[in-house]
């Protein structure tokens, strides 16, 4: 059935439809209407699951933690200054390897304060074992916490994921959106039956010491699990568009890139207006093309090393952290390393501001100009007032 | 791809008229997409909302700044933002007003029309008599000016969207498409 939903709606009847059993959330903006909606469903019966509003984002995460060694399908939502307070518990969650799939409406984090979308909360995040899925619109949303359940409950990775939603741009966007039927939602997503669970019946110990002798091997086996998800990724992404008749390309969507000289990686939203930006080069003979890391945990790292043959390589970056250019950059620039290509960092669409078609095609005549005349610079930001402020 | 821009006042409806509008479409079989200017919400402050309707599924994810269509709910909005910026030289503008288009102020080559949004939806009591909420009323008025989704759809839409009193904001509508004057 075709609707007409915001992405925070369709990411709270995705959750439903993935009879979720215990959400635990604390509001924030601009995740707000989903905590709302799952709510609204539970308390109207739609929805048999067990719905907490828990006085902090830390306690909502470790409640699911809790209600996951149970054996329950677990729930949240969360943004921003909420997602930093979850922080240590997060570590905690792929810790001891549970499966909580949770919705992130990627925004700022003050100060000052800003509301606003972009991705430095969640890249933030980028290393406490959660899986990462940036997603390009409302219905790749719906789809994607589907999937996510899908990867995260396989036996074989058993760790838990954001899907990352853009703040207001989508969350707060109405879209057109295929919702799909329960019939073959069920048929997808089994239900969620662990092994060992807590249970009062049959004692046992979870998440206890480790001791020295055994730490390292805890900590390798999550490295490889998080490896192996790659793989699973790629098939859960294959058997959903066996079962609803589309799919996404695996970890990395390649869009026009077949023949590019210059091809821009590029997360989230922005990614729609820089494919219509691709169309509208193309139809000027310009070969340009967009990958869009759509998982950046785990990392894509070969599907970004078969960008080696690309001439120039622009890594787009919605957040900044300080170091040598953005995160995405430097894990691109890092999975590229020994190839001679041109790699270049944007960095743009920070604390609300619009991604615009223009700032976009600009970033693509650059790298283009950069074909012929070498890099003119490392990092760039995109769209600042005076037009400076590039190294 | 059609794109409008709706110029309210926070309390008037101006989020929701887009959010209906591209519903409509949506149901229609169109690909549509509604957004608000990401503010800071204010009742009584100048609002804007955006939608995009297009036969492919809308890949944009960036601001209306050429539209081709303007809505303004609250005439006094034209003293204080520029509802024109932007709009393409065959767009057209449709404001609330039980004035004639010409006498708005409005310098544009483009097609102006006002429909009496703030009368109907008194009549209709929809909101309070100090701030109707007109928002339905001037969609009705839209589906006549424009004719790309049919009043129908706009109506169902209402009926599907409209927190409260579903069948007087679709009445209001209807009578704002009847009511038309050319």
């Amino acid at each position: 059935m075709i609707d007409a939903l915001t992405a925070n709606q369709a990411a709270a009847i995705a959750a439903k439809l993935a009879r979720i059993e215990v959400a635990a959330v604390y509001p924030i903006t601009p995740q707000t209407t989903i905590s709302e909606m799952m709510a609204e469903m539970v308390s109207r019966g739609e929805l048999d699951a067990r719905f907490m509003l828990m006085e902090s984002e830390h306690s909502a995460m470790s409640a699911l933690i809790g209600a996951s060694y149970v054996g329950a399908r677990t729930f949240t939502a969360t943004s921003s200054h909420g997602l930093a307070l979850m922080h240590e518990v997060l570590m905690w969650a792929s810790g001891v390897r549970r499966p909580i799939v949770m919705p992130v409406a990627a925004r700022t984090i003050g100060g000052p304060w800003n509301i606003w979308g972009e991705h430095m909360d969640v890249i933030t995040e980028r290393d406490v074992g959660w899986m990462q899925f940036y997603c390009e619109n409302n219905q790749e949303v719906l789809d994607t916490v589907l999937m996510a359940y899908k990867v995260s409950e396989d036996p074989s990775v058993m760790l838990p994921a954001m899907v990352v939603i853009d703040g207001f741009i989508l969350t707060h966007t109405v879209d057109a959106v295929s919702v799909p039927e329960q019939h073959l939602v069920d048929e997808y997503l089994p239900s969620f039956n662990p092994d060992p669970v807590l249970n009062i019946d049959d004692p046992r110990r979870f998440g206890g010491l480790i001791m020295p002798d055994w730490w390292t091997e805890f900590r390798y086996r999550i490295a490889l699990d998080m490896e192996g998800a790659k793989k699973r990724i790629q098939e859960a992404d294959a058997e959903f568009g066996k079962i609803f008749g589309r799919n996404y390309g695996g970890l990395v969507e390649n869009y026009r890139t077949d023949d590019a000289d210059v091809v821009l990686v590029i997360a989230g939203s922005a990614a729609g207006t820089a494919k219509e930006v691709v169309d509208h080069l193309r139809d000027e003979g310009l070969r340009v093309g967009v990958a869009r890391m759509r998982v950046f945990r785990p990392f894509p790292s070969e599907e970004i090393a078969e960008l080696n043959s690309k001439d120039v390589i622009g890594v787009f970056d919605r957040s900044y952290t300080f170091g040598d250019g953005g995160a995405m950059f430097n894990e691109v620039r890092s999975a590229m390393h020994g190839s001679d290509n041109i790699i270049k960092n944007y960095v743009g669409g920070l604390g609300g501001r619009d991604v615009t078609a223009a700032h976009i095609e600009w970033i693509f005549r650059n790298m283009l100009d950069i074909l012929d005349n070498g890099l003119d610079r490392k990092i760039e930001w995109v769209g600042l007032r005076d037009g400076s402020g590039r190294w | 791809m059609i794109e409008i821009r709706f110029h309210g006042r926070g309390g008037q409806g101006a989020v929701l008229a887009s959010e209906i509008l591209a519903r409509a479409a949506i149901m229609e079989g169109a690909n549509a997409s509604a957004f608000p200017f990401f503010g800071v919400e204010r009742k009584g402050s100048p609002v804007t909302a955006f939608c995009r309707i297009d036969d492919r599924p809308i890949r944009l994810h960036t601001g209306i700044y050429e539209p081709d269509h303007v809505v303004v709910l609250d005439q006094a909005l034209i003293q204080l933002t520029d509802v024109l910026t932007g709009l393409k030289d065959d767009g057209t503008v449709l404001v609330n007003s039980p004035h004639d288009p010409e006498d708005l102020g409005l310098s544009t080559d483009c097609k102006i029309d006002t429909v009496d949004a703030t009368s109907i939806a008194l009549e209709r009591r929809l909101g309070s008599k100090s701030s109707p909420i007109v928002n339905t009323a001037i969609l009705g008025g839209f589906a006549r000016q424009c004719e790309f989704v049919p009043i129908k759809a706009i109506l169902d839409s209402i009926r599907y969207m409209a927190p409260i009193k579903k069948e007087e904001n679709a009445k209001a509508a209807l009578e704002a498409y009847n009511r038309w004057r050319e």
